[in-house]
C-alpha cells in the first residue's frame, strides 16, 4: 500500500473474467504518517482506507471487464462493516465480485481478509464512464501495469 | 400481478424514502420527486433486477444531451414504465 499516494493495492493475484471476480493483495505499511494521528500509541489502519481498498479492487475488475476503455469512479458504499482492527504490517487479501453491470454503473460485493479471516466487507457501486482525458487513461494503464494487471490479462482473464 | 408502474413506484418509495402516495404515473422522477442521479442508480439497479433488463441510462442521457429526446420521455413514470415494458418485450422476443 502506498498510503501517501492513495494507491492501496499492491498486486492483482487472480482475475477471473468468466466468473467476474478479482483478488488482490496489499500489505499495510509498518510505518506511515497516517498512523501518527490514527492513533497515537495505537496505530490502526483507518476504516475509510479499507473501504477505498475495496473500491480500488472493484475498480480494477470493472476496468478489466471494460478492457481499460472506461474509468470507474466510486459512487456509493452500502452495508460497510469493519469487523476487526487492521494493524500495520498486516497482509490483506481483497476480493471483489461483480453483482450487476448496469448502463454506466456497476455493483460489486467486496471483502477484505487477513489470514483467511474476514475483516471488512461492503457493497460498492461504481459509476463507469469515458475517461475525462487521455492523460488519465494513460496513467491508469501505468498503474494497472504496476499492480500486475495488463491488457492481456484483461483480455483473457 | 402488479403493474409495471406499481413495481417502479414501490421501488422508488423504498429506495428514496418517498411516500408511496405521492408517486403517480404523471410524476417526473427528477422534477417532481427530486431524485438525483445517484439515487437513480439505486433505482435502476432495483429495476434491472426486478425486470431482468438493463435500463439504457447512458443512451437516454445522451439523447437528452443531444436534444433528441426530453427527460419527460424517460423520467415521467408512466413513460418509464412503457420503456420498461418495451425492454421486457424485446428481451422475450
Amino acid at each position: 500500500m502506498r498510503l501517501e499516494y492513495f494507491q492501496l493495492i499492491d498486486r492483482v493475484v487472480d482475475l477471473d473474467l468468466a466468473d467476474r471476480r478479482i483478488s488482490c493483495e496489499a500489505t499495510v505499511p509498518s510505518v506511515s504518517t497516517v498512523f501518527e494521528g490514527h492513533f497515537p500509541g495505537f496505530p490502526l489502519m483507518p476504516g475509510v482506507l479499507l473501504v477505498e481498498a475495496m473500491a480500488q479492487t472493484s475498480g480494477w475488475l470493472v476496468s478489466s471487464i471494460n478492457k481499460f476503455k472506461r474509468m470507474s469512479f466510486l459512487a456509493s458504499v452500502k452495508e460497510a462493516k469493519l469487523r476487526t482492527f487492521v494493524l500495520p504490517g498486516y497482509v490483506l487479501q481483497i476480493e471483489s465480485k461483480l453483482v450487476h453491470e448496469g448502463s454506466g454503473y456497476a455493483v460489486l460485493d467486496a471483502k477484505v481478509k487477513n489470514n483467511g479471516k474476514q475483516v471488512c466487507d461492503a457493497t460498492i457501486t461504481l459509476r463507469v464512464m469515458e475517461f475525462p482525458n487521455q492523460e488519465l487513461a494513460g496513467e491508469m494503464l501505468k498503474m494497472a501495469a504496476r499492480v500486475g494487471l495488463t491488457p492481456e490479462m484483461a483480455a483473457h482473464g | 400481478m402488479s403493474s409495471t408502474f406499481e413495481t417502479i413506484a414501490n421501488i422508488i418509495a423504498e429506495t428514496c424514502d418517498i411516500p408511496r402516495d405521492s408517486i403517480t404515473p404523471e410524476s417526473h422522477a427528477i422534477n417532481d420527486l427530486g431524485i438525483d442521479s445517484l439515487d437513480f442508480l439505486d433505482i435502476a439497479f432495483a429495476i434491472d433486477k426486478a425486470f431482468g433488463i438493463k435500463l439504457p441510462l447512458e443512451q437516454w442521457t445522451q439523447e437528452v444531451s443531444d436534444g433528441k429526446a426530453t427527460t419527460d420521455q424517460y423520467f415521467v413514470l408512466k413513460n418509464l414504465a412503457a420503456r420498461i415494458d418495451e425492454l421486457v418485450a424485446a428481451k422475450g422476443a
